[in-house]
């Protein structure tokens, strides 16, 4: 019995790199034959790249004031490559180009360590609470339940009242609430996984638990981790655009794709369309990517689908 | 089933009860209070305020006080800052109002969502399916605070054929835009979900089966395909119809039709504490309702979940 | 005494007035303008208001409804001078310290009983009652009636209150001190009367349209909370037969920019004009964007206490940031409606005040300039120096950021000061401020009643309001002082030292004073744009034919 049972791990052990780097592979390949996934992904390297190096063309900084141009954006502010400023000023007379590119990043940065947070969080907790099982699972679980009954608004509200200032505490607050969803599936997965052999093998030998989680059963999650997570981010996105929108987003002088957006559509009956139009555009494309290819992933790594 | 729903209940209680206390708690560690202002307020008339609404006495009396009031009168207590008003009759007043343009909200964004997706679904890879996927895409993407302006000067100030905010009781110019606004996101999600699960359902074996034997394609659709196709449809219902029902403050900031979304999002800013904490166990009863009768559709449609 | 002869008079022309009303019914009496045959003001507010109880109500929005449905003791006119309201006149003690205010026999409440000075007493009674617990009972303290302090603090019942009924049309108040403008401020809400049995047979929700019994020119008729109010003439109203506007809604529109669609759309008479827009309002709509000073300060308050940034208590430093803001540019390009720029603390707007002159006001801003960055070298920072960091906070609101948003840019493209902006919501914001956890901060301040100490007590080093915990024991003194001057000019001239002596010192900013502006429909007759405590009441307001 324990022969075939070290045989049968041998054999998982063996079968297991090559199966898993096709695996992985034939994601890969999945996903590249998906046009709109890969039209995601440009856009997605555009948006990245916009925000890294967009920042070495502008012709001002992005705080700089001409006062000559407040109050008169609307005749000397329009976008011109002879002023230097491509997409217009805003309205307190700012490079609007240098903006958007700060907002842009900002955007992305809030997106991406919001859904890392909830991300790790969730899948911490999911895989745990479904590795122990039993009483302590059930506890974890109805843990779950309870705080997924709290409306999420009024939560991200008072957060917003008491880390006002700091945007990276919102969104780690923002990303620990998030992590609920991503907490039932890891869990999922993890009753699926724990009776596989590689675990039994581990536990076998005597490999402590928090080592198994770590080391055998999260890296196992990792797909559907990737699809959640690249689907989370764009909503982490339009949630940094709420907040902006209720005036307590990002301090000024920095900037956020949904501050600026903000600003725009208030501006958008006094003949500064610019001001709106160009983060909104940054805003969309980012959004579409981060849609596509999120969709295009789950479609590559989710082979049920085939 | 039975067993599960009382269980379900029994767990309800409690969750209620550690909202309200996560609530308080929360409320209470915001800096400032409801009666703060520009112009501090003499100790003696503040020590009078906070007498009359029992701001005066320890956090844990609160709490107790306030459950108290809330199981056996019903009671939600004043309004700290709509002096004339108790949190009974906001809820009373506001929550009619967000309730009518939340519900045809939800049967807009159901019934367009789940047409748009099919249609993309039947006709995949199709421009018909592009459209709708990029349109979904869109609608998705774009924030309603943009959104909600742009309705507001087009119907109202180009056009005029429609008034540009206020509620009137509910008469249908008024409800049509916030439907509009609050049901466009919804609408795109919905698309997209029904969409790549009719994909899926399609996909299947016991489909292509039905498609093999010569059936007709509408009736494969209409008597095998759709039902499963809605089962990732429902689960998301559930969430979106809690979603749209207490509405949302920007609709209610664009377009001043008076909803609990407005009331909420003020009573935070002004630490309205008794508004707060109505609201929010409104929100957390009609969640934890709508999750509980998603759970029992959900067992209704799919025979293979037991419980 | 000539406050009552004046009184008088303008109550006879007012009663003359009325009664050559009736004969000509679609022209206003006095102008001849043709009235439009809807006399329906619709007007824009920020917010929902508090209350329509007068003893309970505390914010703007508030106080306009309670002033077209209750009528207090005095009106203001249109250029914010006394007028008759319950009260035909008053007479005063030698001591200042007794006033007897002799009520009008036609004045009714809108159920047709007669307004009696019993009611006054128990209004004013009902402000100070810890049980209502009234936010504005700190305005029966201002007034210094007698024993007001102690039934607040709950040490005498509320009977013990120094007002009294001598009979059914004369009201007696006695004062702890002599207060020169006391007449003034029963033109305030928190004084007006209130029906005693509509409250006895209501309790709380004696303010719902369906119980309210009210004794102005206009009776609530409908309140959706965060939608609408509406107004319509009250026919019981003493005077109503001058009455023109015979209903006026308050719509509750949050987005500024949402309510100028609404106007333009010709929803709204009235909404308030979007900072910086007021030019090419101006210009789309000719004569219908209206801007009028008000008597508010707009400045930056700077933490002088020993919690501050170590920098800022170096008075070089302070004028140096002072110097360096352009308020020309904050007030024509920035805000652009109508505001002025401001060197001292006191609007311009502000009775029997003249503004003195510092002399940083006639500098040219390039001299500002140049001398803010000499100061600030000399304080060792800037060019050779070290760089100086502030913070700077301000509440959420469009305005204050763009504002913000453009003074640290002055001071850094003037000093090189490196400013740190936070946006905080008002809660947090307040209770930063509060503690003076800061180092410079937004702060407004609009006067309580028009005379000038209404701003300068906030330099006194006890004032509750002296959020840069500013102290200096001569300016205590001179505001000491001002108090016992009855004569204006005399006050004048301690209101000068002082502000010089602030000018010097510094523990404010002060960078505009106000202006309303507002869109306003041309059909709308009589807005009175003199009235700089804008204190407007619904039954002088005309809608011309168009």
């Amino acid at each position: 019995m324990a022969e075939t049972t070290s045989d049968d791990v041998l054999r998982e052990m063996e079968a297991n790199p090559v199966k898993g780097r096709s695996l992985w592979a034939d994601a890969r390949a999945r996903f590249f034959r998906n046009k709109a996934a890969v039209a995601g992904l440009i856009a997605l390297i555009f948006v990245t790249s916009f925000a890294l190096f967009g920042g070495l063309f502008a012709q001002y900084e992005r705080d700089y004031i001409n006062f000559a141009l407040i109050g008169s954006n609307a005749v000397n502010g329009v976008p011109s490559f002879e002023t230097g400023y491509y997409f217009g000023t805003d309205a307190s007379g700012r490079d609007l180009y240098s903006r958007v590119v700060q907002g842009t990043g900002i955007s992305l940065m809030v997106g991406l360590i919001g859904a890392l947070v909830a991300v790790v969080v969730g899948t911490l907790y999911g895989a745990t609470a479904g590795y122990i099982g039993g009483r302590t699972d059930g506890m974890m679980m109805r843990t779950v339940d309870v705080l997924m009954s709290i409306p999420f608004m009024f939560v991200l509200i008072l957060l917003l009242v008491i880390f006002g200032r700091s945007i990276f505490m919102i969104f780690v607050g923002i990303g620990l609430i998030s992590w609920l969803d991503m907490a039932r599936i890891a869990r999922g997965q993890t009753l699926t996984l724990k009776n596989k052999e590689f675990v039994e093998a581990a536990v076998a030998v005597g490999v402590k638990p928090w080592t198994i989680i770590l080391r055998h059963i999260v890296p196992n999650l990792l797909g559907i981790v990737i699809v959640y997570a690249t689907l989370l981010v764009p909503q982490m996105i339009l949630f940094e655009s709420f907040i902006s929108f209720l005036g307590l987003g990002v301090q000024e002088p920095n900037t956020s794709l949904g501050a600026l957006i903000k600003e725009g559509a208030g501006q958008m009956q006094y003949g500064v369309l610019w001001q709106l139009l160009f983060p909104l555009f940054f805003f969309l494309l980012t959004l579409f990517a981060f849609f596509f290819v999120g969709d295009g992933l789950r479609d590559a790594l989710d082979p049920k689908d085939r | 089933m039975l067993s599960f729903i009382t269980r379900r209940i029994a767990v309800a209680i409690p969750t209620i009860l550690i909202l309200v206390i996560f609530s308080f708690i929360l409320m209470y560690s915001a800096p400032g209070g409801p009666f703060n202002s520009e112009r501090p307020l003499p100790p003696e008339v503040l020590a009078n305020i906070e007498a009359k609404y029992g701001l005066d006495q320890p956090f844990w009396r609160q709490i107790v006080n306030y459950v108290w009031g809330v199981v056996t009168q019903f009671d939600f207590g004043p309004s700290f800052q709509y002096k004339d008003r108790s949190v009974n009759d906001v809820i009373a007043q506001g929550f009619p109002v967000t309730l009518t343009y939340g519900f045809w909200s939800f049967v807009v964004a159901v019934i367009v969502g789940v047409s748009l997706g099919v249609a993309a679904a039947i006709r995949h890879n199709t421009w018909l399916d592009y459209l709708a996927v990029g349109v979904s895409v869109g609608a998705q993407a774009l924030p309603n605070f943009v959104l909600a302006p742009i309705l507001v000067l087009v119907f109202t100030l180009w056009l005029g054929w429609l008034p540009g905010g206020g509620w009137a009781g509910g008469q249908w110019q008024y409800v049509i835009m916030p439907v509009i606004a609050l049901s466009t996101s919804y609408m795109a999600s919905i698309a997209r979900i029904t969409r790549s699960s009719m994909l899926e359902v399609m996909n299947s074996n016991f489909i292509r089966t039905a498609q093999a034997k010569g059936l007709p394609m509408r009736r494969v659709i209409w008597r095998h395909a759709l039902k499963p196709t809605m089962l990732p449809v429902i689960s998301y219902l559930g969430p979106a119809f809690v979603g749209m029902i207490t509405g949302s403050v920007v609709i209610d900031i664009f377009m001043s039709t008076g909803g609990i979304g407005q009331f909420f999002v003020n009573s935070a800013f002004n630490r309205d504490y008794a508004v707060i904490m109505g609201i929010t166990i409104l929100v957390g009863v009609l969640t934890i309702t709508f999750n509980l009768v998603v759970d029992i559709l959900y067992a209704w449609i799919d025979p293979k979940i037991r419980y | 005494m000539t406050l009552k002869a004046k009184l008088m008079a303008t109550g006879a022309a007012v009663l003359i007035a009325a009664g050559s009303m009736a004969s000509a019914q679609n022209t206003h009496p006095v102008t001849g303008e043709t009235l439009a045959e809807d006399q329906t003001f619709i007007y824009r507010v920020l917010d929902e208001h508090s209350s329509v109880d007068p003893q309970v109500v505390e914010d703007v929005s508030g106080s306009e409804v309670v002033r077209d449905l209750f009528e207090g003791l005095y009106n203001q006119d249109e250029d914010g001078a006394l007028e008759p309201g319950v009260a035909l006149s008053h007479a005063a003690s030698d001591d200042g310290l007794t006033y007897t205010f002799t009520l009008r026999q036609d004045a009714m409440w809108s159920n047709g009983e007669p307004v009696t000075a019993g009611d006054f007493v128990f209004a004013w009674q009902r402000a100070v009652d810890p049980e209502l617990a009234s936010p504005y009972a700190w305005y029966m303290e201002l007034m210094s009636i007698e024993n007001g302090e102690a039934i607040i603090a709950g040490e005498m019942p509320t009977s013990a209150l120094g007002v009294s009924a001598i009979d059914d049309h004369t009201l007696e108040v006695r004062l702890t001190k002599p207060l020169p403008y006391f007449p003034q401020m029963v033109t305030h809400g928190t004084t007006f009367p209130v029906h005693p049995p509509t409250i006895a047979a209501h309790g709380d929700e004696w303010t719902r349209p369906e119980n309210i019994v009210s004794n102005g020119a206009y009776v609530l008729t409908e309140h959706i909370p965060q939608e609408r109010t509406v107004r319509v003439r009250n026919e019981m109203y003493w005077n109503n037969d001058e009455t023109i506007i015979e209903e006026v809604v308050a719509l509750v529109i949050n987005d500024e920019n949402q309510a100028l669609t609404r106007w333009k759309a010709g929803e709204l008479d009235r909404t308030e004009v979007p900072a910086g827009q007021f030019p090419a309002l101006a210009e789309e709509f000719p004569g219908e964007a209206i801007s009028f000073p008000r008597l508010c300060s707009y400045y930056y308050t700077i933490n002088v206490t020993d919690t501050a940034n170590p920098a800022l208590l170096d008075p070089r430093v302070r004028e140096a940031l002072s110097l360096a803001v352009d308020r020309d540019i904050i007030v024509n390009n920035v805000l652009a409606g109508g505001q002025t720029a401001a060197y001292t603390f006191t609007p311009e707007a502000t009775a029997e005040f003249e503004i003195p002159d510092v002399a940083k006001a006639g500098m040219s801003q390039a001299d500002r300039n140049a001398r803010a960055q000499e100061l600030l070298a000399e304080a060792g920072f800037g060019s050779g120096g070290e760089t100086l960091e502030v913070d700077l906070i301000y509440n959420t609101s469009e305005a204050h950021r763009s504002v913000a948003i453009a003074i640290s840019q002055m001071w850094k493209q003037t000093l090189g000061v490196e400013t740190e902006l936070g946006n905080q919501e008002w809660q947090t914001f307040l209770e930063t401020r509060g503690n003076k956890d800061y180092e410079i901060a937004r702060a407004g301040w609009c006067g309580d009643y028009n005379e000038a100490s209404t701003f300068l007590d906030l330099m006194d080093s006890g004032s509750g309001y002296n959020d840069a915990g500013y102290t200096n024991p001569m300016v205590d003194d001179l505001l000491a002082e001002a108090k016992t001057v009855q004569d204006p000019a005399g006050r004048q001239a301690i209101y000068t030292q002082i502000e010089e002596i602030i000018a010097v010192d510094l523990p404010i900013i002060p960078i505009y004073h106000y202006a309303g502006s507002y869109m306003m429909d041309a059909d709308v007759g009589n807005w009175p744009v003199n009235n700089v405590e804008q204190n407007w009441y619904s039954r002088n307001l005309y809608k011309i034919a168009e």
